[in-house]
C-alpha cells in the first residue's frame, strides 16, 4: 500500500475531539469516511490504538455499515435511490442506464477515478420518485432519458 | 440570548414574540423539505426576498418571507404559501416571483397559472384548505411542519413549543406524566406498536442512578419519510417530547440516532439543541429547576437493521448493529446496560401534543385499539403523493382514493405495499379496511412506519417480492443462519421465476422456506422478512403462476419475460423515439415505428410515452 502511516497525522487531531473509548468508534470512522471519502487502512489502525480497540472489530464495523467504504471512491458519487417508490417507478431502469453509459457495475469506481455508481435504499423523498442524488444534489422524476444530461454536468434534471 | 429562569420568563417572551409576529400582516412560506430543494425551491425563495426588497415599502415588518419545512405535497414542489389567506401556489419559479409579490402587494387576487388543479375535478383551487389533499387530514406530529421557519425557535415559541414541558415542571409529577400517557393510549409509532405510557413505567421500575433515553431516527423503511419531514420541519417538538420523556423517566442522557442519508435533519435538529440549550431548555437546571438533561445526535451508518432497538443501541455504543436477543428488555438493561426507553421520531412528536391538550383529546381519535393520528407517505402510483395524517382507522380506500385522488393515469389499481419490507400487499377486496396497528397484521401486512406504496398494473408482483428479499438479503446483519442464508435461497427462487426459469414446486419451497425463517430469526427483520413473498403469493398467486406456467410477465417488468411491440394504433408521432435511451424505435413520421429487439434494453419508457396505448406488452 503506497499510503504510509505519517501522511496520516490528522487522524489523531480527529480523535482528540472524542472520548477515548469504544463508544466513539463510529463517529470517529464517520469524520474519516468524509474527508476522504473511504476508510484508508493506516487511518484504521491508528484508529484502533487510540481507541484501544482490536484491529479485527474495527475492520468488523468499517465493513458492516454501508456508510463506509474501504476502497476509494469517485470524484463524484451517483446515488441512485432503489427504495420502494423510486423501485417501482423505474428506479432499476435509471440504475440500467447509468451502468450502460459508464460502462459500471453498481458499487464501482471509474478507472479515472471519476465517478462512483452507487445505488441507495431509500433518501426519503419517494414523492418524487424515481431519484438520483449526484455529489450532495437531488434529482427528482428522472427519465432514462435525461440521465445522459445528468451524466455531463447534472443541470438538466429537474432543479 | 437569554436564559430562560422559569416558566414565568419563558411564557413573557412568548408573549412577546406573538406580539411581534401580530404585526405581520402577511407570510410567504417556501418549502424546503428535501423534495422541494431538490425542485429548486431555495433559488424560489432568495427570488421572493429580492422582489420584496424592491419594494421598501412592503418593510420587512409588514411582509415576512421565510423557508419551512416540508408541506408533505412533493410532487407539486417548489409550494409558497401565503398566509393568512392561505393562498396556495405550486411548481413555482424563481420568475414567478415578482408577480407574487406584486398581488400581495395589490392586497386582492392571485396568480392564477401557479394554482393547484385538482386531477379529478379538474378545477382550480386557490386556498390550501380546499385540496382535498389536505382537505381530509387531521395534523397533529405534522402540527407546525409548513407553518414556522425550522430555523427559528421564536416561530416554534409563537406556535406553543414547550408550554407542555413548562406546564410539566411546574405542576406535574412524574407519574402524573406518565399516568397522562398512559392514559391517552399513545402507541410507538415506528411500527411496533408498544404502548408508550406502559413502556416508561417499566423503566422506571427499575432501580438504577442512570437511565438513558433515545429517539429512533433512523428511518430505514424504504418508502417511509414521516421522520425525516418531523425532524427537518419541526425539530424543537421532538425535542420537547424527548425532554418531557426525561423528566418522567429521570433520564439525564438522550440520544437522537438519525440515518446519515438525512443530512438535512441532522443539520436542523443541531441547530435546534443549540438554541434549546442558550434558552436554558436543554442542559442543566432547566427553566430554573434542578431537572438536567442533555441530548447528542450520533449518526447512523446505513444499516437497515439498525433501526431495531438492540442493534440501534449497540451502534450507539460504537459496536456492529446486531440485535440480540431480549430475554431481557431494554427498557431493563439497554444501552450500556442501563434502562433505556426508545420511542421512534413521530412518538416524540405527539408527546408535548398529548400532554398540552390532554390524554382524552387525543384518546377521543382513532380505533378501540390505536389512538390518536398516524402518518402516512402515501407514494407509488397515486396522483397526490406525500406526506398525510390522518386519524387512525381511516380506511385505505379513504386515503388512496380520496386523498391520493386514484391511480396515476386512471390505470387499474392493484396492491397497496404497507410496512415497508416487513410489511405486505394489500388487493382491492382488502381496502376497506380500518388502518391501525392490528387490523393490517391480521390480513398478512402491517402497518409499521406508515409507509403506504400503490401499485397498479404495471406492477409486477414476483418483482415487488424479489426486490424485498434482495433488501433483506443485504441488510440482514447475518447473526441467524435461517435469516441470512433462508433469504438468500429465496432471493434464488425469486429471481428464476422472473426469469422464466422458476417451476410450481417452487411455491412449496417458498412457503416451507419462509416458515422456518420466521420461526428461526432472532429479530423482527427475519421474523417478518417473508411477509412481502407470502403476501403476494397469498392475493396475487395468478402472477406468479403466469411468470412459471406461460412465462409471461403481465406487468412488464421483469425484463427476461417481457417484449414491447408496437400496435397498429401507431400513429408515427414520434414521442417514444424521443424517450428512447438507446434509439432502438424506428420509423418515418405518421407510418407505424418498430421497435429493434436486439437493441432494446426493456425500460418501457415508450410505453408510458405513447399517448396513443400503441405499445403492446409481451
Amino acid at each position: 500500500m503506497a499510503e504510509h502511516i505519517e501522511q496520516f497525522e490528522w487522524v489523531h487531531e480527529i480523535i482528540q475531539r472524542y472520548p477515548r473509548q469504544e463508544q466513539s468508534l463510529i463517529m470517529v470512522l464517520q469524520e474519516i469516511n468524509k474527508r476522504c471519502n473511504y476508510l484508508p487502512i493506516p487511518a484504521l489502525k491508528i484508529v484502533a490504538q487510540e481507541l484501544a480497540v482490536p484491529d479485527s472489530k474495527v475492520f468488523s464495523v468499517a465493513t458492516f455499515y454501508k456508510a463506509f467504504s474501504l476502497t476509494p471512491r469517485g470524484r463524484t458519487v451517483i446515488r441512485v435511490c432503489l427504495g420502494t417508490a423510486c423501485h417501482i417507478r423505474g428506479g432499476p431502469n435509471i440504475v440500467n442506464e447509468f451502468s450502460r453509459l459508464l460502462n459500471l457495475a453498481p458499487g464501482k469506481t471509474s478507472d479515472d477515478g471519476q465517478f462512483t455508481l452507487e445505488t441507495v435504499n431509500c433518501v426519503g423523498a419517494c414523492a418524487m420518485a424515481p431519484l438520483v442524488v449526484v455529489g450532495d444534489k437531488y434529482y427528482g422524476n428522472v427519465a432514462t432519458s435525461q440521465v445522459k444530461d445528468l451524466l455531463k454536468g447534472g443541470n438538466n434534471g429537474e432543479v | 440570548m437569554v436564559k430562560f429562569d422559569n416558566v414565568h420568563q419563558m411564557e413573557a417572551y412568548r408573549a412577546s414574540v406573538i406580539a411581534a409576529q401580530a404585526t405581520v400582516k402577511t407570510w410567504i412560506h417556501v418549502c424546503a423539505g428535501t423534495g422541494c430543494l431538490a425542485n429548486g425551491s431555495r433559488a424560489v425563495f432568495e427570488a421572493l426576498k429580492q422582489a420584496l426588497a424592491a419594494h421598501p415599502e412592503t418593510s420587512v415588518a409588514f411582509t415576512k418571507c421565510n423557508t419551512t419545512g416540508c408541506h408533505g405535497f412533493c410532487q407539486h414542489g417548489p409550494l409558497v404559501v401565503i398566509e393568512p389567506a392561505g393562498i396556495f401556489y405550486q411548481k413555482v419559479k424563481p420568475k414567478d416571483a415578482a408577480e407574487i409579490v406584486e398581488t400581495i402587494l395589490a392586497g386582492t387576487g392571485v396568480v392564477k397559472r401557479l394554482l393547484y388543479r385538482d386531477p379529478n375535478s379538474k378545477q382550480q383551487i386557490s386556498y390550501h384548505r380546499d385540496i382535498p389533499f389536505y382537505q381530509k387530514q387531521h395534523r397533529n406530529a405534522l402540527r407546525n411542519i409548513g407553518k414556522i421557519d425550522p430555523f427559528s425557535l421564536d416561530d416554534a415559541l409563537a406556535v406553543g413549543a414547550y408550554r407542555a414541558l413548562g406546564k410539566v415542571l411546574t405542576s406535574t409529577s412524574p407519574t402524573a406524566v406518565i399516568d397522562e400517557i398512559t392514559k391517552s393510549g399513545l402507541r410507538g409509532c415506528g411500527g411496533g406498536g408498544f404502548p408508550t405510557g406502559k413502556k416508561w413505567r417499566s423503566c422506571v421500575s427499575v432501580e438504577s442512578d442512570v437511565r438513558y433515553l433515545i429517539c429512533n431516527g433512523d428511518e430505514g423503511d424504504p418508502g417511509a419519510f414521516m421522520d425525516r419531514s418531523i425532524m427537518e420541519g419541526d425539530p424543537h417538538s421532538v425535542l420537547e417530547g424527548m425532554i418531557i420523556g426525561a423528566y418522567a423517566i429521570g433520564a439525564r442522557q438522550g440520544y437522537i440516532y438519525v440515518r446519515a442519508e438525512y443530512p438535512l435533519a441532522v443539520k436542523h435538529l443541531q441547530n435546534a439543541i443549540e438554541q434549546a440549550r442558550e434558552r436554558g431548555l436543554l442542559g442543566k437546571c432547566i427553566l430554573g429547576t434542578d431537572f438536567e438533561f442533555d441530548i447528542q445526535i450520533n449518526l447512523g451508518g446505513g444499516a437497515f437493521v439498525c433501526g431495531e432497538s438492540s442493534a440501534l443501541m449497540r451502534s450507539l455504543e460504537g459496536k456492529v448493529g446486531e440485535p440480540r436477543a431480549k430475554y431481557v428488555r431494554s427498557v431493563i438493561k439497554g444501552l450500556h446496560d442501563q434502562p433505556t426507553v426508545l420511542n421512534n421520531v413521530e412518538t416524540w412528536a405527539n408527546v408535548p401534543l398529548i400532554i398540552d391538550k390532554g390524554a382524552e383529546w387525543f384518546s377521543a381519535m382513532g380505533t378501540p385499539t390505536s389512538k390518536g393520528s398516524k402518518v402516512f407517505s402515501l407514494v407509488g402510483k397515486v396522483k397526490n403523493t406525500g406526506l398525510v395524517e390522518v386519524p387512525m382507522g381511516t380506511t385505505l380506500r379513504e386515503i388512496i382514493f380520496e386523498i391520493g385522488g386514484g391511480i396515476l393515469k386512471n390505470r387499474q389499481f392493484k396492491a397497496v405495499q404497507t410496512g415497508g419490507p416487513s410489511g405486505g400487499c394489500l388487493p382491492e377486496s382488502e381496502l376497506d379496511l380500518p388502518v391501525d396497528f392490528d387490523s393490517l397484521t391480521a390480513v398478512g401486512s402491517m402497518m409499521g412506519s406508515g409507509g403506504m406504496i400503490v401499485m397498479d398494473s404495471r406492477t409486477c408482483m414476483v418483482d415487488v417480492a424479489r426486490y424485498f428479499t434482495k433488501f433483506l438479503v443485504e441488510e440482514s446483519c447475518g447473526k441467524c443462519v435461517p435469516c441470512r442464508e433462508g433469504l438468500r435461497q429465496l432471493l434464488a427462487i425469486l429471481d428464476g421465476i422472473t426469469k422464466g426459469t422458476g417451476t410450481l414446486d417452487d411455491l412449496a419451497k417458498i412457503e416451507r422456506l419462509s416458515e422456518t425463517i420466521r420461526l428461526g430469526s432472532l429479530c423482527a427483520l427475519g421474523t417478518t422478512a417473508t411477509n412481502p413473498v407470502e403476501s403476494t403469493i397469498r392475493y396475487f398467486r395468478d402472477e406468479y403462476l403466469s411468470h412459471i406456467e406461460q412465462k409471461q410477465c403481465p406487468a412488464g417488468v421483469c425484463t427476461a419475460l417481457t417484449t414491447f411491440t408496437i400496435t397498429e394504433a401507431c400513429t408515427g408521432c414520434g414521442a417514444c423515439v424521443k424517450v428512447c435511451p438507446t434509439t432502438c424505435i424506428q420509423g418515418e413520421s405518421k407510418k407505424i415505428h418498430r421497435i429493434s429487439q436486439e437493441q432494446c434494453i426493456k425500460c418501457g419508457a415508450c410505453f408510458e410515452t405513447c399517448p396513443y396505448d400503441a405499445i403492446r406488452i409481451n
